[in-house]
């Protein structure tokens, strides 16, 4: 087995079983929360943003296979005290980039799925009661199965 | 101790021999372990090439030219149907439509006869084991009738609860649907006693053979059934072919569900006649050449056996059970081995079914990971996703023995936990 290839790397395992700020945000301004319905994977986000735009705090929590969980816990360490402008310059393919390991299309939504729920959660200010609708993405879809 | 083999009733390397894709490598030279055989199973030398055959010496459309290439066609074709029909002891030939697979079997009927003998008072049972094919068209045709659903419950080992069933047949039951065989759980139901009390209750039954056909013996006389349904590639024939058995009282009084070529007798600028059974169902070029493929699947079926095969898949189900439990922190999802086909299927604690099923394939090992196209199934088990290993004839216990090692290998990985 290529090592370099090796999906479940010691990175990975760790982020997926001592996780980055994994739990709850006190005092959040934004949430969101979205799964995969096909495989059961969720992800929520809580933060607080400041008036200036900066991520002062960020939270995740989740259920779902390693890829979904550890990707969630290296988004959030990439974006905390990051601004606003940042969550949105940085790319799907950035993220695939941080996670590391070469995923095949199946698994690139597991992994891309925390960094949705932050692209939603950044107009999810939980003060609006009219919730900005959020952007759509085309992720890789693993289709209904058989 | 060394543990005595058990004695096998087939013999695995020499079916093994006629399967070409079995001696596949993949990812450095790990053999190919192929225990995805509930999604689909792999096909023999004999059906690919009398796929070949076709192509290369008979192939032309069926009941159309009035020349040799198109008879010759159209007799295997014809042969393909009349093997089908022994192979179920339907009483005609003509009671045998040929569709795309079993989806389409089940939605010809839920169309065709649900759209034309249903009304809003009615009832159709289903059960909580039911795959989405059997499923969601009778959600579709209550969403058009306004008839009403109802599901048989399982027990927690998965089993369905007779005595629900009992109550929940009335006289507004319309139509019992079920599966013979779990494609998760794997629990053969007892659809003869099934079909006699829906049958009691004055409703129909349409049985979902698609698990059950390529491994236990069907016979529609036997079991009562109106409706029965299967798919070719399930049971080593090609991709694109399915049955729909349907006792010929039944066919003759539903409306056509597809219109085209074939299923008439004389068209008008305004009007039809249909033709009669099995053209009337059979709209449009039919899966001639899979269709064939299916005749020669059966072929090689009957020269092994179903017995042997089913007692084979039982030694099988028996030593993946033993293996998984030697490791510990499986749950199994349905019956002991005795009660079920081929099909083991679990959830390992503390493991995700798809890093199971992602760190299994490293191992050269393909299982299905997921719902299996059974949500209700799985939320009923309180559960988002599980692992299945299916097997067939071709599988061997050294397969199964290095797909619970390579499951032993996935908990090493996540050892630490959470």
């Amino acid at each position: 087995m290529n090592n370099e290839e090796e999906l479940y790397q010691e990175h990975v395992l760790d982020h997926y079983e001592d996780p980055y700020h994994r739990g709850r945000c006190e005092r959040p301004t934004h949430v969101h929360e979205d799964d995969n319905p096909l495989c059961g994977d969720v992800i929520k986000i809580e933060m607080r943003i400041n008036d200036a735009g900066k991520i002062e705090e960020v939270w995740f929590d989740g259920e779902g296979c390693c890829i979904s969980q550890a990707a969630a816990s290296m988004l959030v360490e990439e974006i905390d005290g990051k601004s606003i402008d940042d969550v949105r310059a940085f790319t799907a393919e950035q993220m695939l980039e941080l996670f590391g390991p070469r995923l095949t299309p199946n698994r690139q939504k597991c992994c891309l799925l925390s960094w949705r729920v932050l692209n939603s959660a950044i107009f999810a200010s939980v003060d609006d009661e009219d919730q900005m609708e959020g952007p759509t993405f085309h992720g890789p879809d693993l289709g209904e199965e058989s | 101790m060394p543990v005595a083999e058990p004695t096998l009733p087939l013999d695995p390397d020499r079916i093994r021999a006629d399967f070409p894709i079995l001696s596949t490598s993949i990812h450095d030279g790990k053999p190919l372990i192929y225990l995805d055989n509930a999604a689909t199973t792999q096909r023999p030398r004999q059906v690919i090439q009398a796929l070949v055959d076709t192509y290369e010496k008979h192939y032309a459309n069926v009941h159309r030219g009035i020349h040799w290439l198109s008879d010759q066609s159209t007799d295997l074709y014809e042969e393909a149907r009349v093997r089908v029909q022994k192979f179920i002891n339907a009483p005609h030939a003509h009671e045998i439509i040929f569709t795309t697979g079993t989806t389409t079997s089940i939605n010809v009927v839920a169309r065709s006869w649900g759209d034309s003998c249903v009304g809003p008072d009615d009832e159709i049972i289903l059960t909580e084991m039911e795959h989405h094919a059997n499923l969601v068209p009778w959600q579709q045709l209550a969403e058009r009738t306004g008839c009403k659903l109802r599901h048989i419950p399982i027990s927690d080992d998965g089993i369905l609860c007779l005595d629900t069933y009992a109550q929940l047949l009335n006289e507004k039951t319309k139509m019992v649907a079920f599966t013979a065989s779990s494609n998760v759980l794997g629990t053969i139901n007892p659809a003869r006693q099934m079909v006699e009390m829906a049958h009691q209750a004055g409703a129909l039954t349409l049985l979902d053979a698609a698990q059950s056909a390529p491994k236990l013996r069907t016979d529609v006389q036997e079991l009562g059934v109106d409706f029965l349904v299967f798919s070719g590639h399930k049971m080593m024939g090609p991709s694109g072919v399915g049955i729909l058995y349907g006792r010929e009282n039944l066919l003759e009084k539903m409306p056509p569900f597809l219109g085209g070529g074939s299923m008439i007798r004389r068209v008008y600028l305004d009007r039809f006649e249909p033709a009669d059974l099995p053209a009337k169902f059979e709209a449009g070029t039919p899966p001639i050449v899979p269709a064939i493929g299916l005749g020669a699947a059966i072929n090689y079926l009957d020269n092994v056996g179903l017995d042997a095969i089913h007692c084979y898949e039982q030694i099988l189900c028996e030593r993946a059970h033993a293996g998984l439990e030697s490791i510990g922190g499986i749950r199994f999802l349905g019956p002991s081995p005795e009660h079920k086909v081929g099909i083991v299927s679990f959830t390992v604690e503390g493991v995700h079914a798809h890093d199971v099923a992602q760190l299994l394939d490293r191992h050269g090992v393909a299982i299905r990971a997921g719902h299996h196209c059974t949500m209700p199934l799985h939320k009923r088990l309180g559960i988002t996703a599980s692992n299945r290993a299916s097997f067939y004839l071709y599988n061997t216990l050294d397969e199964i023995d290095q797909m619970v090692a390579a499951v032993e290998d996935t908990k090493r990985i996540f050892r630490r936990g959470r």
